[in-house]
Parts: C-alpha cells; structure tokens; sequence
C-alpha cells in the first residue's frame, strides 16, 4: 500500500531466512495434496490481479514463498484476507490450482492453530 | 410387513425432524389441490416414468415395464383374487400365490380375462427384466455410454429383483403345466415343460424360490437402492406441498438422497473425469454417511446432472451443504474493506471479479451505456470487494456473508433501481442471497436487450455467424437463456450448436471446483469447445467472462467474445473518429486469439 501511491522505493526491515532452521511441515502437506506448488516462479501475477490486493497489503506471492521457506507463521492472519474470488487461478502462468493451495492452507492453518 | 414397519419409522422420523413451517405447509398442502398434482405426478414419473422416456424410448419402456407393469400386475392379481374369493381384506400372500393356492380353481368371474391379463403383464415386465440384464452389459444399447458402478448390496437386489420374474414364470408354469390351465403364455410353457421335465418334484421348489427371491428382495430394499421405489413417491408429495432442502440436512432433504436410483441418467451429461465425485456416487455417499473430501470438493456444479435428474434431486444444494459441514469457516474478516461516499445514479454497473480480467467487457459495457444516456455508477471501477460467491460455492458461508453485507450496504445506499453486472456468478448471488427488496437485478444482455427495445441504442445486423454457448450459471442457474440469443439475432446469424439451452456444457473454468488440475480442465474445455464449434461460426459469442477467458486460451482460429463487446463493435451511430480507431485496435486484438 505504501509503495503502491508513491512512485519510489521503500526498504523492508532485515529479514534473514535461515532454510536450515525453516518448519517443512506445511510444505510437505500441501506438496502431498497439491504438487503443482513448486511450479511456482514467484512472478507475482496473482498479487497484481487480486481483489484483496487492492484494497490492503495482502500479498499472496510472498505467502506462498513463506511456506516454501518454511516461514509459517502469521500465515492465518494474512491467508484470512482473501476473498477466494479465483483471479489468481487464471492469471497465473504457470496453471498452479492457487485456489486449493489456499483452502488446503486455510484447513491445515485451522486444524493447528499454532501458525496463526 | 418388515418394509412397511421400517418405512413407517422413516416417515415418523421424517415428520419429527421437519421444522415447524415445513410441517404447516405439508398439513395446507395435503388438503389442497397438490395432493392430486402429487399423485399425477406419481402416475407419470414414478410409475410411468416420463422424464426417462424423454432420454431414451428404449430406457423409458425399461423403466416402464418394471414399475409399471408390476404395479399393476399387483392390482390385477389383487382384482383376482377378489373376484375369486369376495372379501374385504386379503392378506397380500394369497394374491402373490394365488396360482399355487388356489391351482385347481374351478369358473369364476372372468377367469380368462385375468389369466390373460396376468400373462400379459409378466411378459411385458419380462421384457424390462431381459432390457435391463441386456443394459448391465451393453449400456449403449439402450442410450447409456455408462452406467451406474454397483455395490454389493445393490447387486444382491438388483440380482433378486431379476430373478423375481423368470421364477415365477416357471413356477406359474410349472403348476398350470400340472392343472392344464393357465393363460397364453404360462399354460402353453407349462404344457411344454410339462413333456420333458418332472413337474410334480419341481413345481414345488420353483415356487419356493420365487418366494425366496422376492422376500430377499423386499428385505435388501431398505439398504439398496431400491429405497427410492418407496421414498420417491413420499417425496414427490412433500415436494408438491412446497418443500426443499435449505441451508442444511433436514428431512427433505433425506428423502432426496434416499429417492436417489442410482439410475445413472447422470454420469452421462458429466463433463468431469470419471471419478467417484460424480453425482450418484457423491448420493450414495452422502446416504451412506461417508462422503470423502474429494468427492465433495471435485465438482464443478455446473448443474447438468441436476437438470437431467428423473427423479428431481438437487444435488448441487446437497454437495454445497456437505462442503459447508466440512469447510473452515467464519475465520476470514475483511477489515480493510471501508465504506465508500454513497452515490446517486439510475443504473448500478457492477463489473465483476471476472470481468476485470477481460478489460473489453468493461470497455464495451461502459460504451453501450454512454452512448445510451444512462445515467450510471460504475460501482467496482477501481476493484470493488467479490460478490461472496465463490466463497458460497466453497461451503463458506459465514465468510460470505461478511462480503455480501459490505456489497449489499453498497448498493442500497446508492438509490439506484437497477443493478447490472456482467457475470452471471454475481448475478445468481445478488438475485439469491443479496436480500435487494425493489432493486432489479440484470444481467448486461437483459438490460442491453432493453436499451434496444427502447431504442436507446441501434445495432446493425451484419452477415456474420455466430455460435452461442449458455453460460452454466446463467443458463441452468437462473433460467436466462431467450435474451442473449435474442440480442445476438439482432447482430449476426446465430448458428445454433448441440448441446445449447438446459444441455449447454460447462466451460470448465469453474470456480466451485478447486480440485481440478489445469491439464483436466483444458481437457474439458477443449472437449467443450469441439461440440459448441461444430458448425464453424467465425464468432464464439459467450454472456460470461469466466467463460470467455477460459474458451479464449484455447479457442485459437474462432475468437470468443462477450455479447456486451458484439453488440459494442456493431452500434450504429457511434461515427465519431476516434470510436472507429478503437473499433479498428479491438478487431486487431481479438484477431490475435
């Protein structure tokens, strides 16, 4: 949102990924359900047509790059601004299901609350 | 006496279980004129089974034969025995055996018409039973490219039920064989077996195993398929007393899945993979209280198989409400979405998720209004909140109901009567779940078919073919299918492919479906495409955005267009120079596909 009205550049926070120390679990359960997930190119198409994209920060593409880091959490928080509306879905190249990405995560999310 | 004892149970259960309107409304129904609807009804569907007819002849006469020829094969062996012996009550053994009981009876009152009659009726249901033996094997003989998958105890029914009618042939045959009596059919077999076999030690055991195979039967018919025999007639009345199934499980709704035969009308019309998803599968799981995730998950309810249904069961609303058991929801909240300034117009023009997906529709809508004079709000111009369907169509309920508030406060403020929208998914949410008391709701090729009736706008008709696909929603959803192809009469020839209408195919971009890899739904949509093009129009017209994106990615020679973008391109008097530059870049654009 920030960046979005002004032209220019903002720096994000230091954010350091140890890949070593990242919880896989969530990732595991999605490949197993959905293995399309590591198609991804993280080319950000589904976070430029989204319908919740326009009015808040929500940013679909960096979720998905938070599961596939292992990253889990603050995922329900963020995954719960979605509208499932399915622009994501035909837009993206790489004809990833977005759609049952994101309700295998809002069923695994609920059924251990320790992301949210 | 087991049957009835166990259905009696049911349709106590059933009463208890219904919520207090239902009952009122089943108790004024009852002593209205539906009753009688109900049992016409009865008579055509259950017993004559019209609808199948409709299908196929041959499925139909199957159908027929068994449940109508044995209804009144009972009737008739009832009459015979009452003309036989006069009384008011007999037990319905002594007319099922009447033959064997009363094997040496002497005269009475028109014995040879019932003979014959008796005969006749078990030869015409002879011929259903040799169909239906014929159809288990070779399916497409009688119009079936599949037929229904069975499980064991359906088939120990369906094997007792086969065996009912060739037993009692024999059985008949064999005691009017021994008696030299009996009609056409079973005195003429009965004398011919009588030549070569031992009757007297056979005749016996043969009527012993019809009795075994009926009892087998009528004892399996509560746990197979067969229920529907019963049920479906109890449904049939509740369902003319005004009926349905709701936002949950109630007792209509369990007598739909139990009047489910398992006929497999509708594996046919299904566009899906094969797979156990598929309506009657889905039915019996729902009955059997297993249905896995994926066989809820994996439709596309594009509602083909309800449309077909001879029996009237709505599964679309059966599989929503077992999404909504199984879905997590009441956890998203949408905070961020703030009220906007309300704004004062005639015409609310809600474009649509989808829609913004394919600018033209927009462009094109938004053209065909200016040039009308109407005085309009583009309410999602800079991407408004989703309608709540697809969350609907998820089993999110409550999630949805948060996006249709915010929505709903929208349009309400803004004083408008009429809302259009150019996507049929949103059209079926504002109609059904928006609650907008005088606001009108349309469709963009309803409110543009009246703009041209009003002669706000003109179109030219040009000599240039078309071919119409009805979007599933539009169509089957909401029963929108003249005023599409009215408008697009009025801009080309219109070539009308099969299947069109109730039977048009689902595109197979469907947002209720979230199981489906990309590489099943272009199989579906190429599918689609080969039969909605067969007659090689040089335009694909489509009054759904969803449906255009999908058809576009793989209609490469013929482009796909929405009707708002046809009817643009063809508007008279839009002469200025720079709506023939733009007119020029479109043609361009679409050439590309």
């Amino acid at each position: 949102m920030m960046v979005k009205d002004k032209f220019g550049f903002s720096i994000h926070a230091d954010n350091q990924v140890n890949l070593d120390k990242g919880d896989y679990s969530l990732l595991q359960k999605i490949m197993a359900a959905e293995p399309g997930f590591l198609n991804c190119i993280s080319c950000g198409s589904c976070t430029a047509s989204c319908t919740a994209a326009s009015f808040t920060d929500f940013n679909f593409r960096v979720l998905c790059q938070n599961v596939r880091r292992g990253q889990n959490t603050n995922l329900m928080n963020e995954l719960s601004k979605c509208m499932f509306c399915g622009k994501c879905r035909l837009i993206c190249p790489r004809g990833i299901n977005t759609r049952k990405i994101i309700s295998l995560l809002h069923k695994e999310l609920s059924n251990t609350m320790q992301y949210a | 006496m087991f049957i009835m004892l166990y259905l009696l149970v049911l349709f106590i259960k059933w009463i208890i279980r219904m919520s207090p309107e239902d009952k009122q409304m089943s108790i004024r129904g009852f002593f209205s004129v539906k009753t009688l609807s109900a049992v016409k009804e009865i008579f055509t569907e259950s017993l004559l089974h019209r609808k199948i007819f409709r299908i196929n002849p041959l499925l139909g006469y199957m159908h027929m034969s068994l449940a109508f020829g044995w209804f009144v094969l009972i009737v008739t062996g009832h009459f015979q025995s009452l003309f036989y012996k006069p009384a008011a009550f007999h037990p319905p053994y002594y007319s099922i055996f009447f033959n064997k009981l009363e094997s040496a009876a002497g005269n009475y009152p028109m014995k040879g018409f019932f003979e014959f009659a008796m005969d006749f009726l078990l030869l015409f249901i002879l011929s259903g039973v040799m169909l239906a033996f014929y159809k288990r094997f070779r399916s497409s003989g009688l119009g079936m490219t599949k037929t229904t998958r069975l499980k064991l105890k359906d088939n120990i029914a369906l094997i007792s039920l086969w065996c009912i009618f060739p037993l009692r042939l024999l059985a008949e045959s064999a005691t009017s064989g021994l008696c030299h009596n009996g009609g056409f059919m079973t005195g003429s077999f009965g004398n011919a077996l009588h030549t070569f076999l031992p009757l007297e030690t056979i005749e016996m055991p043969l009527w012993w195993a019809y009795s075994i195979s009926l009892g087998i039967f009528f004892f399996s018919l509560p746990h197979s398929r067969y229920m529907h025999i019963p049920v479906e007639m109890i449904l049939i009345f509740f369902r003319n007393y005004g009926l349905k199934t709701c936002n949950n499980y109630n007792s209509f709704s369990d007598m739909e899945i139990k009047s489910c035969s398992r006929c497999g009308v509708c594996i046919d019309k299904c566009q899906m993979p094969e797979s156990d998803s598929r309506a009657v599968y889905f039915i019996r799981g729902l009955r059997e209280n297993t249905p896995d995730p994926h066989q809820v998950e994996n439709c596309m309810m594009c509602g083909r198989c309800t449309d077909i249904c001879p029996v009237g069961v709505d599964v679309n609303k059966l599989r929503l409400i077992a999404r909504s058991r199984s879905a997590n929801d009441g956890r998203s909240n949408y905070p961020y979405l703030s009220a906007k300034n309300p704004v004062n117009a005639d015409v609310l023009f809600f474009a649509g998720c989808m829609t913004h997906l394919s600018p033209g529709i927009i462009e094109s809508v938004q053209g065909i209004f200016n040039m009308a004079g109407i005085n309009y709000h583009f309410m999602d111009k800079d991407g408004g909140a989703c309608c709540g369907r697809p969350l609907k169509l998820a089993g999110r309920n409550k999630d949805a109901e948060k996006l249709i508030n915010f929505n709903r406060e929208e349009i309400l403020n803004s004083g408008a009567e009429t809302l259009v929208t150019s996507c049929p998914i949103c059209l079926k949410t504002f109609r059904e779940d928006y609650n907008l008391k005088h606001i009108r709701v349309l469709h963009h090729s309803q409110f543009i078919l009246g703009l041209w009736y009003e002669e706000k706008i003109k179109i030219s008709k040009q000599l240039v073919t078309l071919a119409y696909h009805d979007p599933c929603e539009l169509g089957r959803g909401l029963s929108v299918y003249k005023e599409p192809v009215e408008l697009l009469n009025r801009i080309g020839i219109v070539r009308t492919s099969y299947p069109h209408g109730t039977d048009s195919l689902c595109c197979g971009g469907s947002l209720a479906d979230t199981e489906l890899s990309m590489q099943e739904r272009d199989a579906i949509t190429r599918e689609a495409l080969g039969q909605i093009l067969v007659n090689n129009p040089q335009y694909l017209a489509t009054s759904c955005p969803l449906c255009k994106k999908t058809f576009a990615k793989l209609s490469r020679e013929i482009p796909v267009m929405d009707i708002a973008e046809l009817v643009y391109r063809n508007m008279l008097s839009r002469g200025t120079a720079a709506g023939k530059r733009k007119l020029r870049k479109r043609t361009k654009e679409t050439a590309v596909y």
